[in-house]
């Protein structure tokens, strides 16, 4: 399977200090590609590198054309749509001008958007900044998928939901990976069981495991090596509902 | 070339220039066109002391800004302290010279203390603004005239009376000359002295990163006002020199185009470089000094219009050189000069300026 | 009480044109991060050009005071556009360096203005309806500050409407909010970066002809002089909040108007209701909360 999206020896800075040492990898046409690693490791950061959201050198191949010497704007336009950790919405403005803004084509998908969360129809004239934090993930998953995209990349987007929420935002992942691929940095190792097809393990800035999901995730002591985690614990964060 | 220099051959260095600053109203070396005549004359040694006393002053806003990376767009205030308030007690009491210079400078170490506790409350932009504000209430104040005390626009010049004989009058502008030397000299270590202190080392990680010291038990605050203040209470040192030399004040010493003439100085230069602030204002007091006198000579006033408008304003050939060295020297004149002469392409980029916040 | 009338609308004129200023710095800050200094350039120069305007066709007539007002705000937004275009896009994300920038435009061109029209101010005497008076409650007020507070109502209306009707409003209004995650929804935010200085230099330049009208003379100084109350006016606004930033302007002004004519000390009370904003609440009237 050719990859759509290569990484080659990726480094990122941010305020002169090095966020992202040397990472490459690859992530297929498609599935679920996630991205783990403890906190800090520069998993954020890798995909802020990839979007040139952070400067950056390195190699970055989309669907064979160079875009680590590209604008972040253009990188988006190209069809990578982007969910940024703590979701980002803009606080003042309402649900439906933040989907409006964010969607590029002629005809926006704002009817398999609705069906995937109709609180957002319901809540469309509302203040981004007056809904919960699931519901403002919700809008930030329904800027990415408004569009038709060739690849999503996904930020935590289950961090600080209440558990009910994580399942929420869990299926409407699963239901948007059956039409394009995800690249997805996830914490939560239950979501990443019932997701991912492959894991790619960062720590210290350097890429130290890549491989299939199920073969990592069976592995209870492979997992307390890479990731400090036991699978007994499968969200180590706290939950704020 | 700053770290080559804070070795001991820059002492010999720095010991050399300064000898050789001392004699030059003794010798007679021709002006070349920078000093309107030969070194030994009043004009030249006025136009030397007035760089001088220019660059103690940028070497004060170098600590403000270059060192602690404050933005202020008011440091002006604290000169026109050392300015004003000298006038006005020699103007309106019989306090001998020394002793009201010491008065003054107790002003500003109070006022550079009280207006800095609150400008520091704020910080970035909003502290550039605050700065500005008060400079510009002091602007309006003098120009204002209570009680006919700061002579409003006409400006206040210096009452002599108890001004010792031998720093008065044009024939001992070579004494205030050395006067200046003094000051430039005095302030210059005390720069020094403070980049390599405890307090320099600390502001200057508050600089790079103010969460951090804040993490570390360290006391942003008090550090930032404690640079704030003594490069204030230095400015109004330089005010009270400066009115000597000039024997009057003007409010354009308040103003807020001085302040900005003082962050283009250390911006020329470089920022973050002593250097940098040293010759930054050295080529600003020289160029804006020498280029009227050039704007007079008859190859400028004979060309057309839309040439001799522009040469024959220096401000906006000086304005014009700082965009140029804006965008395209990064680091400044200094920066550019090292390029130069070591030809090393991989010099250490300077991050000085993305610290100030 | 006729005192009071003139004071109160004497001070919503001013009140208007640091409004011109203000919400175009406020704009340009919010969304960019860059402090302006150059905004009164745009203003001084829009003035000469309208002054120069209604010198040839006459200042006292209607077509003159519209004809220079459109040669201002054309003139202003000229001269904002280029300034963005050639000398804040290179400096793209280095924002000291950009304000550093239009410092030396700033001086650059105050100095220029000078060797063109000369140092001093130049009066101009307009005659005819902007000099009369109309009274309000027996208050003579000059019809030049009718002129003002309805070309900065006007001005005000047409941003709103802008920024909540269209596209572009909608990408300034985020952007202010969150300029990175704009560029992550595939949007280039440069041309907005264009947009804002265009629009602040229209309404710079209208307030330059405006505030010629309202002192009665140009000057070099005239804008400089104007953009210190601006920098006040959107601190205590909120930078980046055009609602505070005319809240802010009226407050300011009216306060300015009775604190000279009662006290005599106008511009003093200025800076110490911005000294009292900024220690109470830092991010002004309506601003966001200092990241």
């Amino acid at each position: 399977m050719s990859a759509l999206l290569t990484v080659k020896n990726l480094r990122a800075t941010v305020a002169g200090q090095q966020v992202v040492e040397d990472v490459s990898f690859e992530v297929p046409a498609t599935g679920v590609t996630a991205v783990l690693g403890r906190n800090g490791v520069g998993k954020s950061s890798t995909l802020k590198g990839i979007l040139g959201l952070y400067d950056r050198t390195g190699e970055v191949t989309f669907d064979g054309a160079r875009i680590d010497r590209e604008p972040t704007h253009r990188i988006v336009q190209s069809g990578i749509a982007y969910v940024p950790e703590d979701r980002e919405v803009f606080t003042m403005l309402t649900v439906e001008e933040n989907l409006t803004l964010a969607a590029r084509q002629a005809q926006p998908r704002w009817d398999f958007v609705h069906a995937l969360f109709p609180e957002l129809a319901q809540r469309a004239k509302q203040r981004a900044g007056t809904l919960s934090g699931g519901q403002q993930q919700m809008v930030s998953l329904a800027r990415a998928l408004i569009n038709d995209n060739r690849l999503l990349m996904v930020d935590e987007p289950t961090k600080g939901l209440a558990p009910k929420i994580v399942n929420e935002v869990g299926e409407a992942l699963a239901e948007a990976s059956t039409s394009v691929p995800i690249l997805l940095v996830e914490q939560n190792l239950k979501v990443i069981k019932r997701l991912a097809d492959r894991v790619v393990v960062i720590d210290a800035g350097r890429v130290v495991h890549t491989g299939p999901a199920g073969e990592l995730l069976d592995d209870p002591d492979r997992i307390q090596r890479l990731l400090g985690v036991s699978t007994e614990a499968h969200d180590t964060r706290e939950a704020h509902p | 070339m700053t770290d080559k220099l804070s070795g001991r051959w820059g002492y010999v260095i720095g010991a050399a220039v300064v000898l050789l600053l001392v004699f030059l109203p003794l010798l007679n070396i021709p002006g070349l066109g920078i000093l309107p005549g030969p070194t030994y004359t009043a004009g030249s040694m006025h136009l030397m002391a007035f760089t001088m006393l220019m660059v103690a002053l940028a070497l004060t806003y170098h600590l403000l800004f270059g060192v602690a990376g404050l933005l202020s767009f008011g440091h002006a205030l604290y000169f026109s302290v050392g300015v004003y308030g000298l006038a006005i007690v020699m103007d309106r009491t019989d306090i001998p010279l020394v002793p009201a210079a010491l008065l003054v400078i107790v002003i500003g170490i109070a006022v550079a203390n009280v207006l800095g506790a609150i400008s520091l409350r704020v910080s970035g932009i909003s502290f550039a603004m605050v700065t500005l504000a008060f400079a510009q209430a002091a602007n309006v104040l003098v120009r204002r005239n209570p009680g006919r005390v700061t002579g409003g626009d006409e400006g206040l010049s210096l009452r002599t009376a108890h001004v010792p004989d031998f720093l008065v009058g044009v024939v001992n502008t070579r004494n205030l000359y050395w006067v200046a030397l003094a000051v430039l000299v005095v302030v210059y270590l005390i720069t020094v002295w403070l980049e390599n202190s405890r307090l320099g080392h600390s502001v200057a990680a508050v600089r790079e990163n103010e969460t951090r010291v804040r993490v570390l038990g360290g006391r942003p605050y008090l550090v930032k006002l404690i640079t704030f203040a003594v490069a204030g209470t230095l400015a109004t040192f330089v005010g009270i020199v400066y009115l000597l030399l000039q024997s009057g004040a003007s409010h354009t010493a308040t103003g807020t185009e001085f302040t900005l003439s003082l962050l283009v100085m250390v911006v020329l230069g470089g920022v973050g470089k002593r250097w940098g602030a040293i010759l930054g204002a050295v080529v600003y007091t020289l160029l804006d000094q020498r280029l009227v006198a050039l704007a007079q000579s008859p190859v400028i006033a004979n060309l057309p219009p839309f040439l001799h408008i522009p040469l024959s304003e220096p401000m906006f050939l000086l304005g014009t050189l700082f965009i140029l060295v804006v965008i395209f020297l990064p680091g400044g004149l200094t920066s550019a000069l090292e390029r130069v002469t070591r030809r090393r392409t991989q010099t250490v980029p300077h991050r000085v300026l993305e610290d100030v916040t | 009480m006729s005192t009071f009338v003139l004071l109160l609308i004497t001070g919503l004129g001013l009140g208007a044109l640091y409004f011109l200023i203000a919400s175009g710095l406020s704009l340009i800050y919010g969304l960019m991060g860059v402090l302006n200094f150059a905004h009164g350039s745009f203003l001084t120069l829009a003035a000469f050009a309208g002054f120069e305007v209604g010198r040839r066709v006459g200042i006292s007539t209607w077509t003159g005071l519209f004809l220079s007002l459109l040669v201002g705000a054309v003139v202003g937004a000229v001269f904002a556009a280029l300034t963005e275009l050639l000398l804040i896009r290179p400096l793209y994300k280095r924002h000291i360096e950009q304000v550093l920038v239009t410092v030396g435009l700033s001086l650059a061109t105050v100095a220029l203005f000078e060797g063109i029209w000369g140092p001093d101010p130049i009066f101009m005497q307009a005659s005819g309806w902007m000099r009369q008076t109309t009274d309000i409650l027996g208050a003579p007020i000059p019809n030049d500050r009718f002129v003002s507070i309805a070309a900065a109502l006007l001005v005000l209306g047409g941003l709103v409407l802008f920024l909540n009707k269209t596209r572009y409003g909608l990408i300034i209004r985020a952007g202010v909010e969150n300029r990175a995650m704009v560029t992550a929804l595939g949007i280039d935010v440069r041309k907005a970066f264009t947009l804002v200085f265009t629009i602040g230099g229209v309404a710079a330049g209208i307030g330059g002809v405006l505030a010629s009208h309202y002192f009665g003379y140009v000057s070099p100084l005239l804008g400089g002089s104007l953009l210190i109350f601006a920098f006040i006016v959107t601190v205590i606004g909120g930078m980046g909040s055009l609602a505070g930033a005319a809240i802010a302007s009226v407050l300011v002004a009216v306060l300015q108007q009775f604190a000279n004519f009662y006290l005599g000390v106008g511009d003093l009370i200025v800076v110490l209701l911005l000294a009292v904003v900024l220690l109470v609440r830092p991010q002004g009237l309506l601003g966001k909360a200092a990241a």
